[in-house]
């Protein structure tokens, strides 16, 4: 049997549609059952806060080891003085790739490149 | 100290008095052995000569958060702070048990240690959701500081609003590169020290005022 690992892009559109926790559930789910998520846009800086904790809860014993999990720098911030009074924040979150912490790992990354190695189970 | 500074201290100080605000509850947090603990121990040995907490080289040694209350730093001009200090788990995405038998450590309690980790790790996110006000992120100046776990922690604080000093650590190692931390966040204040040898510790404690107070 060929042995392969499942990848799952994730257009941009739909994660729109989903709420944060149906994105975090959507991941865990996914990266549990041993597949590759790759988000067309980021999560969020909250959305990433409960993902680290959901991801804590589903750790066990030779089981679930957690995820790994990449995104690549943040673009620099444009806007000044008056960008920085008015709250303009947000961090462009960009393309991110998930997978399982015992099959997914970063070989290289630099500002525009992640170079990552996959095995199966 | 600019004039910027200074106006911004005393309107703290006095906001502080008018509203008799609480002492900042100040987190000690970043990535598992960066050594959050040694320096957590340092500042409550030089201002209250307490310890808070055992160190190891094994990783998640604190699995606890840990709080030692009514700390007050002060600095030669006369300035100072009092803060609770919070000695936070290590913050990662991964924990494997195989981690701890690594270390001669027996499997059950390896897994015990995991168990304890993984709980400790979300207990350290929902302090910082709920209970911080302030954060001292601390790197392991001889590690790569675009590691995701540190991008998405400082992007987590930046989003509450939350002051940071970040903290380059281990400079007394040889292959330490603070000047890597302080171009992978520029947008913050980033202090070498050897919390260890105590390297610069002074440093840390003059900005601890300045951003805290």
């Amino acid at each position: 049997m060929i042995q392969g690992v499942q990848l799952d892009l994730i257009s941009e559109e739909r994660l729109a549609r989903l709420t944060s926790m149906e994105k975090i559930r959507l991941i865990l789910d996914e990266v549990m059952a041993g597949n590759i998520v790759v988000l067309e846009k980021g999560l969020s800086p909250e959305e990433s806060s409960r993902l680290i904790e959901m991801t804590m809860m589903e750790i066990s014993p030779d089981g679930f080891a957690g995820i790994e999990m990449e995104t690549y720098p943040a673009r620099s911030q444009g806007g000044g003085l008056l960008a920085r009074l008015f709250g303009n924040k947000e961090s462009p979150s960009r393309l991110t790739v998930i997978g399982p912490a015992n099959q997914l790992k970063m070989l290289r990354k630099e500002r525009d490149l992640i170079s990552a190695w996959v095995s199966s189970r | 100290m600019d004039i910027l500074t200074k106006a911004r201290k005393r309107l703290s100080r006095f906001l502080r008095v008018f509203f008799k605000k609480k002492r900042s509850r100040i987190g000690i947090y970043g990535p598992p052995n960066a050594g959050k603990t040694t320096l957590a121990n340092r500042i409550v040995r030089d201002w209250t000569g307490d310890a808070l907490g055992p160190v190891s080289e094994i990783p998640h040694e604190t699995r606890r958060a840990r709080r030692k209350e009514d700390v007050t730093i002060t600095n030669g001009d006369g300035d100072s702070i009092v803060i609770d200090i919070v000695d936070t788990p290590g913050v990662t995405t991964k924990i494997d048990y195989h981690e701890f038998t690594e270390y001669g450590i027996e499997k059950e309690e390896a897994v015990k240690r995991a168990r304890e980790a993984t709980e400790g790790v979300a207990e350290a996110m929902h302090w910082l959701r709920e209970d911080i006000d302030g954060v001292i992120y601390m790197l392991d100046a001889t590690l790569d500081p675009f590691a995701q776990v540190n991008i998405m922690m400082v992007g987590i604080i930046e989003s509450r609003n939350l002051p940071v000093v970040i903290v380059a650590n281990k400079i007394d190692l040889p292959d330490a590169s603070p000047a890597r931390i302080k171009s992978a966040f520029p947008q913050h204040p980033v202090i070498s020290i050897s919390g260890l040898e105590g390297k610069n510790v002074d440093e840390l404690y003059d900005k601890m005022i300045e951003f805290f107070g």
